[in-house]
C-alpha cells in the first residue's frame, strides 16, 4: 500500500529541565509529609485529643471549674453500685437492639420495593429520603408533639376520631410507653439510612442471576433466599455495623424528646453521661459513663466484621 | 429433546415493535442459530423463547405445547447467558446442582448427575472452586453444565463464546458442537458472528430489523442468498455488491466502467435499478475480460486478494494465482455467472433463480 508522506523534518522531543519545584514533588518523602499532614493534624486535633481526654477524664475526680486528681477505678466502681447507670446501660441495649431489628426489617422491606419496578420510583426514593435529610433536632420537635400528653395526634385519632380508645395516651409520661416512642422515632429516623444503602447494594446484584434463578426454578421466596440475601450480606453487615454504632451512641433524638426522663427511664448511655458530665458538674463520672460505652461498641463492631462481612467466595484465587 | 414452533411472533416495548412477526420451525434435535447485525432482536426472541420477556402476539410452542403462558421453570428449557450468570457465592458443584437442589432431588441424584456433566466438560477438578477463580472459558464450561444437568428439552446460548479470546472462542465452538452431537438436544444459539453461524448450525435463521430475512442450511445461504442483507451478511470477506442499472442485456454500474455480464438466469427487465453481487474467490482472471485498477494487494499465502476499482466501483476479488501486478496497474476479470447474483435494487429481492 502507499502511504503519501510529506516532508521529513528532524524535529525531536527535546529533553526538559524539571525546576526544583517539580523535583521537590516528586520526593517520595516530601509527599508523605505533605499528604499525611492536614489529615494527621485534624485527626489529632478533633479525634485522638478528646478522646484522650475523656479516657483521662473517666480516671479522675474533675469537676466543672475544679481540677481533678487522678483517682484509678473510682468513678467506675461508684457507677457498678449505680442503678441508674444499669438502667442507662439496659435501655442502650434494648433502644440499640429493637431498633435496629426494626429498622433492618423495614429498611430491607422498602429497599426490595423501591428495586423492583414501581411507577414514580424516583419521587418515592426521594420521599423515603425525607426523615434523614430533616435535621434531628426539628424532627424530634415533632414526635415531641406527635407524642404530646394532650394534643398527640395519635391519640387524637384512636378516641376521638375511631374511638378504639377511651383515654388519651401519655407517650412520655411512663416509662414503658416513652421507651417505645423514642424506639418509634429512631426507626423512623433511621430507615432512609438502611433502606437507600441496601437498596444500592440490591442494584449491585446482575438481573441475569435472578433470571438463571428463574430458569433453575427457583420460586420468589427461594430467589430472596438463596440469591438477594448471600449477596447482599456483605453489604448489609457494613450498613448494620453503622446502623448499630449510630444508634448505640445516638443522643440528639433522645435528648431532644425526653431529657432522659420519666424517672431516668429512658436515658441511653450517652444521654447520662452528657447529664452527670455538663449539668451535673462531674465531669469524671460523666467521662466514666462514656468511656464504658467503649467495649460495647468495639464488641458489635468485631461482630459484625467477623461474623459477618467475611466471605470466602469474595476473595479471589486459592484459598484451600 | 423437542421440536419448537415459532409462529408470527411479535413485540414491543412501549409502543416500540422490536419484533414484526418472526416465524421459525425447529426440528427435534437441530442446532439452529440466529444470526444478524446487533440490535436486530435476536436476543428477545431468545428470551421470548425462555420465558423472560412476555409475548405481544403469536405463539411459541414447545413439543406440542403452547407456551405462552406457561411460566420459565416449567417450559423444560436451558439458558446460557452471555455474561454466563454463574451465582458467585456458590461452588461450581452448587451452581450446577442449584436446580436440583430447589427441587429437592436426592442427594445421589444431584451428585451423580454433576459429577456426569462434569465430566462431560472437564471440569472435575474445579468442583470446589467459585466462579471468581475460573478462567472465562472454565466459567463458560460451568454455564453449560448447569444447562446440562437438567436434561432439558431445548438448549438456549445467548452469545455464549463473545466474552472469549479469539482462540478460545474457536476452541469452545468445536465443543459445544461436539456436545450437541453427543446429547442431540434441541438447540438454539444466538450470535452476531457469521462465521460462528456457518460453521456450527444445522439451520441458519437470519435476522435483520426483527424480520427473518432468510432460513436456511449454512451453504444454502452461502450460495443462494435471497436477497442483498443475506448476501453481503453471509461470507468473509464480504460478497461484493455494485448498485446499478440492466442495460444491454448487461449490468451497467452506477459510475460508469465497463458492464459485467448478467449472472445465468438473471430475469431484469432493460434499465431495472438493481444490485450486481458476486463473491470475491468467484472472480477470475481473464486476459479478455472487465479491467480491474488495482488499490490494494494483500497475499495471505494460499491465496492474494485483490482490491481494484473498475468505474466508480471498488470490487474485492480472492485469486489462488499469484498475482504479480502491482497497485496501480491493471489487471482484467470476470466474474463466474452461474454463481453471480442479481438482486432488486429497492426490495433487495432477488432476481435469479
Ligand atoms: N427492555 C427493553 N426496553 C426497550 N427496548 C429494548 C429492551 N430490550 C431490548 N430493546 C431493544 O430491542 C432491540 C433488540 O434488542 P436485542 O437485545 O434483542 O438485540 P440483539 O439482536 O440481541 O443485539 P446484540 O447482538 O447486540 O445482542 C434493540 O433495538 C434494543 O434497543
Ligand atoms: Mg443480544
Amino acid at each position: 500500500m502507499s502511504v503519501t508522506t510529506g516532508p521529513v523534518t528532524n524535529w525531536r522531543r527535546p529533553q526538559v529541565q524539571q525546576g526544583w519545584l517539580a523535583r521537590l514533588f516528586d520526593s517520595k518523602i516530601f509527599l508523605i509529609i505533605a499528604c499525611l499532614t492536614p489529615a494527621m493534624g485534624l485527626l489529632v486535633v478533633f479525634l485522638t485529643y478528646p478522646l484522650g481526654l475523656g479516657i483521662w477524664l473517666a480516671f479522675t475526680d474533675t469537676h466543672i471549674g475544679r481540677g481533678g486528681v487522678f483517682i484509678g477505678f473510682e468513678n467506675f466502681e461508684s457507677l457498678w453500685y449505680d442503678r441508674v447507670f444499669w438502667g442507662a446501660v439496659f435501655y442502650t441495649v434494648f433502644y440499640t437492639g429493637v431498633a435496629t431489628a426494626l429498622k433492618f426489617a423495614l429498611g430491607l422491606w422498602l429497599a426490595l420495593l423501591l428495586n423492583e419496578n414501581l411507577p414514580f420510583k424516583s419521587l418515592l426514593r426521594a420521599i423515603i429520603l425525607l426523615p434523614w435529610i430533616v435535621p434531628t433536632v426539628l424532627s424530634a420537635i415533632a414526635f415531641w408533639w406527635i407524642f404530646d400528653a394532650q394534643f398527640s395526634i395519635i391519640s387524637y385519632v384512636l378516641v376521638d376520631k375511631l374511638g378504639l380508645l377511651d383515654h388519651y395516651i401519655d407517650f412520655l409520661g411512663t416509662p414503658w410507653a416513652a421507651r417505645w416512642s423514642l424506639v418509634f422515632a429512631n426507626v423512623w429516623r433511621g430507615i432512609p439510612f438502611v433502606a437507600i444503602s441496601l437498596l444500592a447494594g440490591l442494584q449491585t446484584i446482575s438481573p441475569s442471576l435472578y433470571e438463571a434463578a428463574l430458569l433453575d426454578g427457583a420460586s420468589s421466596w427461594q430467589r430472596f433466599r438463596r440469591i438477594t440475601a448471600p449477596l447482599l450480606m456483605p453489604i448489609l453487615a457494613v450498613v448494620l455495623t453503622f446502623s448499630v454504632l449510630f444508634t448505640f451512641t445516638d443522643f440528639q433524638l433522645v435528648y431532644a424528646i425526653t431529657r432522659g426522663g420519666p424517672i431516668n427511664s429512658t436515658h441511653l448511655m450517652a444521654t447520662l453521661a452528657f447529664q452527670r458530665g455538663i449539668p451535673g458538674g462531674q465531669l469524671g463520672e460523666g467521662a466514666a459513663i462514656a468511656v464504658s460505652m467503649i467495649p460495647f461498641l468495639i464488641l458489635a463492631t468485631l461482630f459484625s466484621y467477623f461474623a459477618l462481612a467475611r466471605r470466602k467466595w469474595q476473595q479471589g484465587g486459592d484459598d484451600e | 429433546m423437542a421440536t419448537v414452533d415459532i409462529r408470527d411472533v411479535r413485540k414491543n416495548f412501549g409502543s416500540t415493535a422490536i419484533l414484526h412477526g418472526v416465524s421459525v420451525g425447529i426440528e427435534d434435535g437441530e442446532f439452529v442459530v440466529l444470526v444478524g447485525p446487533s440490535g436486530c432482536g435476536k436476543s428477545t426472541l431468545l428470551r421470548m423463547i425462555a420465558g423472560l420477556e412476555n409475548i405481544t402476539g403469536g405463539q411459541v410452542s414447545i413439543g406440542d405445547r403452547v407456551v405462552n403462558d406457561v411460566p420459565p421453570k416449567d417450559r423444560d428449557i436451558a439458558m446460557v447467558f452471555q455474561n454466563y450468570a454463574l451465582y458467585p457465592h456458590m461452588t461450581v458443584r452448587d451452581n450446577m446442582a442449584f436446580s436440583m437442589t430447589l427441587a429437592k432431588a436426592p442427594k445421589e441424584v444431584i451428585e451423580t448427575e454433576v459429577t456426569r456433566a462434569a465430566r462431560i466438560l472437564g471440569l472435575e477438578k474445579l468442583l470446589d472452586r467459585f466462579p471468581r477463580q475460573l478462567s472465562g472459558g472454565q466459567r463458560q464450561r460451568v454455564a453449560m453444565g448447569r444447562a446440562i444437568v437438567r436434561h432439558p428439552q431445548v438448549f438456549l446460548f445467548d452469545e455464549p463464546l463473545s466474552n472469549l479470546d479469539a482462540k478460545l472462542r474457536v476452541q469452545m465452538r468445536a465443543e459445544i458442537k461436539d456436545l450437541h452431537q453427543r446429547l442431540k438436544t434441541t438447540t438454539i444459539y444466538v450470535t452476531h458472528d457469521q462465521i460462528e453461524a456457518m460453521t456450527m448450525a444445522d439451520k441458519i435463521v437470519v435476522m435483520h430489523g426483527g424480520h427473518v430475512e432468510q432460513i436456511g442450511a449454512p451453504l444454502e445461504l452461502y450460495d443462494r442468498p435471497a436477497n442483498a442483507f443475506v448476501a453481503g451478511f453471509i461470507g468473509s470477506p464480504a460478497m461484493n455488491l455494485l448498485p446499478g442499472t440492466v442495460q444491454g442485456g448487461a449490468f451497467q454500474p452506477d459510475g460508469g466502467g465497463a458492464r459485467w455480464p448478467l449472472p445465468a438466469g438473471a430475469q431484469a427487465t432493460e434499465g431495472l435499478r438493481v444490485t450486481y453481487g458476486f463473491r470475491p474467490e468467484h472472480l477470475r482472471l481473464a486476459p479478455d475480460g472487465l479491467p480491474l485498477t488495482i488499490t490494494l494487494i494483500e497475499p495471505t499465502g494460499s491465496e492474494t486478494q485483490v482490491t481494484g476499482r473498475s468505474g466508480e466501483a471498488l470490487v474485492v476479488g480472492a485469486f489462488r494465482e499469484r498475482i504479480t501486478a502491482r497497485v496501480g496497474e491493471a489487471i482484467h476479470v470476470l466474474p463466474d455467472t452461474a454463481q453471480a447474483h442479481l438482486f432488486h435494487g429497492e426490495t433487495g429481492k432477488r432476481l435469479n433463480a
